[in-house]
């Protein structure tokens, strides 16, 4: 059955992208899947007739328990062969329904298959998540069925509709089925039924969470207006989704459940009610249409509260009866659909009151129906007969053994089935009676095979009718589930004189009748119109959402980020308070200071910190931040954080000369143009974030009572990973991941800055000086005659400089220190293994190198010093790291895990290489990279831009 | 573990400054208090690493008590050199904000506004509309 699946999936694939070639021809190639399925499950019949149970079993996702448990039973059986049989015969019907020129006939092709799959998946499926799965793939794909012509509004709006009310009951259905499988222990549906303990209350609430999953996909009261509504589906769609298929998830889940839950207290009463319920309405309401669609539409919404009734009864005689019934309606009902969908390609319409005199002209196709609507109306000798008497039979013992619930069933189904004779009358007189004053619309003929479909099908109503004793063989399987009976009930077409017969009888005369006062009918039917109706209750809904989420918007989105960051500050503050309040552990003791240094460097700190509040030049406020960052490198340096301190410093200059790149161009003056707003509710946020957070900072030191993990981190660096720097081990190895994840948001950043500066590329235009040239052209010019008039330049594209942005001491400067500082940089990054430095300091020293080059050459210069795109250093930074931390998974151990070894350099020494080393290496592309990019944006493209605003070419 | 009043006090500052600035409608601003606030929450981490010690660089004679708790400078590091890329893609920020709108200003957000103001309506999608009765055009006979 899986491999079934699989060509499924690979056949929608295949026949979407076929379809260029092959038109709807391309029909006729997905037909093979459905058809293929269907004589596999022909050829289980032996096996499920006898009484056995095909299983197979694929463990999907084992750590979930998800496996792809699927299980073919007299029910499951029954149901592949109407899924696989009837979508194959609609597959073929729709060859002649399209034309070539059908837009999105390959999506349309695919997703018809891909719907049939997932179909046949749902009525095999076992395990209950399978099952879910499926079921949400058919509402999908329904949507995009429903929804294929896109460009009708109509049409979107149904499909959507459809989807989100079959969604919300799988929802709902899903927390039933995991209550179900949590309570049993076991995802397996047949386990889950066979040992059902109907008393317990869980499975009580879980039953009937499951039961609204089933009832809004059969289109069950209060969940039946999406199916007349998807009828803007086109109709083969409608053949098959809404006649055989998608609706019938439903009944067959009830099906399904009703061995092991039908006595679950409220079970049958609220079945037998809904489905009374919608039975009658759908039929009334059928009565009304005029268009030919509509009247089958609502037709079904009524059979489908019948069988709803049916199959909810929850007795062996009843289940029998559903079986059929369920066959049988799937046979007469895609029949009917195909007919109208006929009717319709050629008279291009489906009004019943704009239609005549196609009966003595289209004589196949008026058989066809006749025979369709006798076996839904049930007469002798077709399928739905028998599968009337059997209901009758079934529901009169039913309610003469249960009462009132039983008569209330046998009832509404009585007088259901003279509303479907009444309704069926109306469809064979409006689709094919020659009418008085009506002119006959033509199109041309249809080509024979357009029908071999519904001929099919229709016959197949007669011959399944004939050989009803037979049919009683295969169905008896699931009606053997409800356990042994003393006198059960058999299919068949004569049971003699009995009650049912009667019955049957009854409502086929007061049917006729019905249909003979319809001009009457539809006055009294106009009077009584509904003031609401479900659909307007289903778009009260809607509407309401939207006003919800509308003023929930408007309340919440200010549109103000001081607004936000002020309500997020109090919402922290208020919590952590909370938290604080019912803290009992205080510190016993409390530190003035570390070192006597900590409070003049802690003073020089918060004397910059409260200044650059109140700065009101920009570059004044930037300093007095930046020497809140010296201080924390200080700090660092004197609390034993070498690491911290290098970093911290680099980092403070890096960004300080960011600072500038850009404030360049705003004004010096700080500030709003209209002055601070609600100064003293800031100073008060403020103020009261900072005091809360030191009390954190004192609580949650007094809480640590337990030995850092770290104290074991010395040895772990030494002996793991053969460094002596714990920081820096702890970065490229015993926590790298957390590095690799620090990567990807600088990498990110680094982007960002780019994009936003650059807009349309990742990487800018500078003008590449070709660096041989340009080496060569310096180094005549430093030999050459020193008497010319134009000052030389010691770096590659210093003379791309305006004269008057020269430094000729910075240049002179920059050409002496860039290769030292190259250098610093590697050493840096070599040594940080062991000693202060590491991937991070070495990037930022290189990047300062390249900051010189930019501050002394300009945007050329810069280009020439690092001629290479800062992404490709980003993204070769990020390979080696990931590089490093996937490899060793190759050698069979976990990954990051680091190895050494030691090379002999011969009399030079030797060298100790760790391979985390490479993982450093990375980090410091990682940095430079960002740098770059920095310099780039902020730096070269800004100044490009201001050149090309000043109309000055340098 | 005890704590340094004197760490606890000038952090405390910091994130007082910091949230001050970050509230302003001024970005520049808002971008130096959210720096403060890097810093102060630097400040907090190390304060947790509890006494100042030795740096953390195994050598023989010192005992993994003596040092500074490794495992706080880790985050820390990692801390800093993300509050630059934060801080460069915000300087981008404020360039591009002053290039297109000549503005270093947060103003509030117009559709937010409109909304409020109830101007704006959601549009869904029409469900009531039933399909026409063909799904083949007309051809007159």
């Amino acid at each position: 059955m899986i491999f079934l699946l699989v060509a499924f999936g690979l056949g929608s694939l295949l026949v979407a992208a076929l379809t260029r070639w092959l038109g709807t021809r391309v029909f006729l190639v997905a037909a093979i899947v459905p058809t293929a399925s269907f004589a596999w499950a022909l050829a289980q019949s032996p096996a499920v007739l006898g009484g056995r149970v095909v299983e197979e079993s694929f463990s999907w996702i084992p750590q979930l328990g998800l496996t792809l448990d699927v299980r073919l039973d007299t029910l499951s059986w029954v149901m592949a062969l109407v899924v696989s049989g009837v979508g194959a015969l609609v597959m073929v019907y729709c060859v002649r329904y399209f034309g070539d020129d059908e837009p999105s006939l390959g999506r349309f092709a695919g997703v018809l298959l891909a719907f049939a799959g997932s179909m046949f998946g749902l009525v095999v499926a076992d395990d209950v998540f399978l099952l879910f799965i499926l079921w949400e793939a058919t509402s999908v794909f329904s949507y995009l069925l429903i929804g294929h012509r896109t460009a009708s509004k109509a049409s979107r709006g149904a499909a959507l509709q459809a989807l989100l009310v079959t969604t919300f009951g799988g929802l709902v259905m899903l927390v039933g089925l995991v209550i179900l499988s949590v309570n049993a222990g076991t995802t397996s549906l047949s386990a889950i039924i066979g040992g059902a303990d109907a008393a317990q209350p869980a499975t009580v609430v879980a039953v009937f969470l499951v039961l609204v999953g089933a009832l809004s996909k059969s289109a069950v009261f209060p969940f039946h207006f999406w199916l007349p509504a998807a009828m803007a589906a086109p109709t083969p769609v409608s053949a098959y989704l809404h006649a055989a298929a998608m609706v019938k998830a439903g009944v067959y889940l009830i099906a399904r459940l009703a061995p092991g839950f039908a006595d679950v207290p409220g079970w049958r009463e609220s079945l037998v009610v809904l489905g009374v319920a919608t039975m009658l309405l759908g039929g009334w309401t059928a009565l009304k249409q005029n268009d030919l669609k509509l009247v089958l539409a609502y037709g079904t919404v009524s059979q489908l509260g019948f069988l709803t009734v049916v199959m909810g009864f929850g007795t062996r005689d009843a289940a029998l009866a559903g079986l059929a019934l369920l066959l049988a309606h799937a046979l007469y009902k895609s029949t009917l659909f195909l007919v109208v969908g006929i009717i319709d390609h050629r008279t291009g319409t489906r009004d019943l009151r704009r239609l005549s005199g196609l009966g003595r002209e289209m004589p196949v196709v008026s058989t066809v129906t006749a025979l369709a609507l006798a076996s839904m109306v049930g007469l002798p000798p077709l399928l739905g007969f028998v599968a009337k008497e059997a209901v009758l039979t079934s529901l009169l013992d039913g309610a003469l053994e249960l009462g009132a619930i039983g008569w209330v069933a046998l009832g509404g189904v009585v007088l259901g089935s003279v509303l479907t004779v009444a309704y069926a009358g109306r469809f064979f007189w409006g689709a094919f009676w020659s009418k008085a004053g009506v002119d006959p619309v033509r199109r041309e003929r249809e080509h024979p095979d357009f029908l071999v479909s519904p001929v099919l099908l229709a016959a197949s109503g007669l011959a399944l009718g004939l050989l009803a004793p037979l049919v009683d063989g295969w169905l008896g399987g699931y009606a053997a589930e409800f356990g042994e009976v003393e006198h059960p009930y058999h299919l068949a077409l004569w049971h003699g004189l009995e009650p049912a017969l009667g019955l049957s009888a009854l409502t086929i005369a007061l049917g006729a009748v019905v249909f003979a006062a319809r001009a009457r009918l539809a006055v009294t039917q106009d009077a009584l119109s509904l003031r609401f109706s479900a659909a307007e209750g289903y778009g009260l809904t809607m509407r309401s959402i939207d006003r919800l989420a509308a003023r929930t918007t408007s309340l919440t989105q200010r549109g103000s980020l001081p607004f936000y960051l002020g309500v997020v500050f109090l919402v922290f503050g208020g919590a952590v308070t909370a938290a604080l309040v019912l803290n009992r552990s205080w510190p016993s003791e409390v530190r003035l200071w570390d070192y006597p240094g900590q409070l003049a460097i802690g003073a020089f700190m918060v004397v910059a910190a409260v200044a650059a509040v109140r700065a009101t030049k920009r570059f004044q406020a930037v300093v007095l931040v930046g020497i809140t960052g010296f201080g924390m490198s200080a700090l660092f340096a004197l609390q034993g954080a070498p690491d911290l301190a290098l970093t911290q410093i680099l980092v403070e200059v890096v960004t300080l000369i960011a600072f500038v790149l850009v404030l360049r161009r705003l004004p010096a003056r700080l500030g709003e143009k209209h002055g601070s707003t609600h100064r003293l509710v800031r100073a008060a946020i403020g103020i009261g974030v900072g005091v809360l957070m030191a009390v954190v900072a004192v609580v949650s030191l007094g809480a640590r009572n337990d030995l850092p993990i770290s104290l074991e981190w010395p040895e772990l660096a030494y002996e793991g990973a053969h460094g002596l720097n714990v920081v820096n081990v702890a970065l490229v190895d015993l926590r790298g991941w957390d590095t690799m994840g620090e990567l990807s948001v600088i990498i990110a950043a680094a982007t960002g800055v780019a994009s936003l500066i650059f807009i349309s590329t990742r990487t800018d235009n500078l003008p590449r000086v070709p660096r041989k040239a340009a080496r060569k052209d310096l180094r005549a010019r430093l030999t050459a005659d020193r008497d010319q008039q134009e000052r030389t330049s010691w770096l590659l594209a210093g003379r791309t400089l305006a004269a008057r942005n020269r430094s000729i001491l910075l240049e002179v400067v920059v050409r002496l220190i860039f290769h030292a500082l190259i250098v610093v940089s590697l050493y840096v990054l070599l040594v940080g293994h062991n000693a202060p430095g590491g991937g991070f300091a070495g990037g930022l020293v290189a990047g300062m190198a390249l900051v010189a080059r930019y501050l002394a050459g300009g945007r050329v210069e810069l280009g020439a010093a690092a001629p290479i795109d800062a992404g490709k250093l980003l993204g070769a930074g990020l390979l080696l790291a990931a590089g490093t931390a996937l490899t060793p998974l190759f050698f069979g151990v976990d990954a990051l895990t680091s190895t050494w070894f030691t090379i002999e350099l011969g009399p030079l020494g030797s060298l100790d290489f760790v391979t985390s080393t490479v993982f450093d290496i990375g980090v410091y592309l990682v940095v430079i990279g960002l740098v770059l990019d920095v310099l780039r944006s902020l730096g070269a493209e800004v100044d490009r831009q201001q050149e090309e605003e000043a109309g000055v070419s340098s | 573990m005890s704590v340094s009043l004197v760490l606890v006090i000038v952090m405390a500052v910091l994130y007082a400054c910091g949230v001050y600035l970050m509230l302003e409608r001024s970005m520049t601003k808002v971008l130096l208090g959210f720096l403060l606030v890097g810093n102060a929450t630097n400040l907090l981490i190390i304060t947790m690493a509890g006494k100042a010690g030795l740096a953390p660089i195994v050598s023989e004679g010192v005992a993994p008590e003596e040092m500074t708790d490794p495992l706080p400078e880790a985050l820390i590091l990692t801390a800093i050199v993300i509050t630059f890329g934060v801080s460069a893609f915000l300087l981008a920020l404020i360039y591009r904000s002053w290039r297109l709108g000549k503005e270093d200003s947060l103003g509030d957000d117009a559709d937010d506004v409109a909304m409020r103001g109830g101007a704006v309506t959601m549009q869904g999608e029409d469900t009531d509309a039933l399909p026409g009765d063909t799904e083949f055009e007309e051809r007159p006979s």
